[in-house]
């Protein structure tokens, strides 16, 4: 019988596209600390770290040993998790398997890039074959362009409706201290940015950003006795599909509609757009904020931009959707799906100060990488069975 | 092996990776080596708690995870605490081979510093020995404006 797993602190680093002031190692070490403190822990405490990051964009290959004085691992068993643009949702992920084990307590769960490090289309592309995608695929952004490409064609969607996500999330940046972009943007301007890959613009896509995430998952033993608001996992779910671009299926995000499907039926959510209370959703790009949401049944196919125009996703919607401004706002490869699983943690404890929502009991947190790849977390604020 | 295989010759795709990189090298490591570049001097950081000076300087201490504030100015003569004399060529060397490289202990710091050895018969090298920097003439700011440690004459 497994262990019933809650996340009891979190901390993450202030976000920049150059964070010159510290290295590698001392960014793990500024978000670690926080969470440190967040929960009142020591190093001492800890019995497991899980760190992740996408090894090409600082072409350290060995980060499990290279980081242990920013991770606190000096002396403790310390894995290291690269699963791509999922990396961060695989820590939470596998921080959550950990501990239900039962064999470990405390796991201290990290996620970080240093984007500012590489070029980031050079090294996402290193990630792809060699003899059939690379010579021909336009990295990350080119990829996300053919799915929006599909998507417009099957419903008429447009690029106004792409940008309206990008001034909700832009706008629930301004009021997250730890935020990359905090400035808002209208649609117009977002409609006028530089073209990158047709029909993606440059205010569509996400940054690129260094920075840090930690989180501590703690086993029902001693999760209570550290936090009064532990928030719990009540469920996770993965995809993967292809390793080719070409084999993939682009309309509607097939990896995380399966995904979807299976966390409800586990977690026995029937009607999730009035069930979950917010949403932190992996979004790299504006038109995953809205064929996304039909991919987890929060309503029809083709009708996402309807609830995204009518509010229902912004701070005070029904279901707000990255509250913290996401990650068009934010970006830090290896980190930003852990952001996510903090962001909603944070939002659960009621920490999340000035982009709070009020009164979360359950909450979704979704990662997206690799060949359109998916995962996905559920958490309550009570205990699960 | 498949017939039609054995009438040609399997491909191979003749590539490269090439990912330019910019690591931060941060507070601590900026100041030490800016340090070096601008007055040949070599700092490591305390840890009050554990009495250990780090060398290379670092901002957090490994053994008890306290913040490191405190500079300490090392060596420059140090000890040679063990070597290697390297033999084989890879494009990755810093020297042609046969060259020496150990580690240094050097004077008030508590870790040891990876460096080339010159200066010196390899017969003559020998653990415990003393040895002393010899710093480039134009300085950049990284770990190779010591351009090597010889013995101590
Ligand atoms: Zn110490």
């Amino acid at each position: 019988m497994a262990k019933r797993v809650a996340i009891v602190g979190t901390g993450q680093t202030y976000h920049k596209s150059k964070r010159l002031d510290v290295n590698g190692v001392e960014l793990i070490h500024e978000a670690v600390a926080r969470a440190l403190e967040d929960t009142e822990l020591t190093r001492d405490d800890i019995d497991l770290v899980i760190i992740g990051n996408m090894d090409h964009f600082e072409g350290i290959n060995y980060v499990d040993m290279w980081s242990i004085d920013g991770s606190g691992g000096f002396m403790k068993p310390t894995i290291k998790l690269t699963t791509g643009g999922t990396t961060g949702s695989t820590l939470a992920i596998a921080g959550y398997h950990m501990v239900a084990s039962g064999l470990f307590n405390k796991a201290l769960v990290i996620g970080w890039e240093k984007n500012s490090e590489s070029d980031t289309t050079a090294a996402i592309n290193t990630a792809f074959d060699p003899i059939w995608d690379r010579l021909t695929f336009a990295g990350a952004i080119g990829a996300l362009a053919v799915e929006a490409s599909a998507y417009m064609d099957d419903y008429g969607i447009t690029e106004r409706d792409a940008a309206r996500v990008v001034v909700r999330d832009r706008k629930n940046a301004c009021n997250n201290p730890y935020a990359h972009l905090r400035k808002e943007v209208t649609i117009e301007e977002v409609l006028s940015s530089p073209m990158l890959c047709d029909p993606v613009k440059l205010l569509d896509m996400c940054p690129r950003s260094d920075g840090a995430c930690a989180v501590i998952f703690a086993s029902e033993d001693v999760a209570e006795k550290i936090t009064d608001t532990p928030v719990w996992i009540w469920g996770t779910a993965n995809r993967h599909l292809y390793s080719y671009i070409n084999d993939v299926n682009f309309h509607g995000l097939q990896s995380l509609k399966n995904a979807s499907m299976e966390l409800y039926q586990k977690c026995g959510i029937k009607e999730p757009l009035k069930e979950i209370d917010v949403i932190e959703l992996y979004q790299p790009y504006s038109f995953g904020g809205l064929l996304w949401l039909e991919s987890m049944g929060l309503c029809k196919e083709g009708e996402a931009p309807k609830l995204v125009w009518d509010g229902v996703t912004d701070m005070d919607g029904e279901l707000p959707v990255n509250p913290s401004g996401g990650v068009i706002a934010t970006n830090p490869i290896g980190a930003t799906g852990l952001i996510r699983c903090a962001e909603v943690a944070r939002q659960m404890m009621g920490k999340a100060g000035e982009h709070q929502v009020p009164n979360v009991k359950i909450a979704i947190s979704t990662g997206f990488g690799g060949c359109m790849w998916s995962d996905i977390l559920l958490y309550g604020k009570d205990k699960p069975y | 092996m498949n017939k039609w295989l054995e009438t040609v010759e399997p491909l191979v795709y003749e590539s490269r990776i090439k990912v330019p990189y910019t690591w931060s090298v941060g507070e601590v490591g900026s100041r030490f080596l800016i340090e070096l570049r601008d007055h040949k001097k070599i700092y490591g950081t305390r840890c009050p708690k554990c009495n250990i000076v780090y060398l290379p300087p670092r901002k957090t201490c490994s053994q008890c995870f306290f913040n490191l504030d405190e500079w300490v100015e090392v060596g420059p003569q140090g000890t040679l605490i063990t070597y290697t004399l390297v033999h084989y060529e890879s494009s990755m060397m810093p020297m042609k081979s046969p060259f020496a490289y150990g580690i240094i202990l050097l004077d008030k710091a508590n870790t040891g510093l990876v460096h080339l050895l010159d200066e010196v018969k390899s017969e003559e090298i020998k653990t415990g020995m003393r040895v002393e920097p010899v710093f480039k003439d134009e300085r950049t700011g990284d770990i190779m404006d010591i351009r090597y440690f010889r013995p101590v004459r």
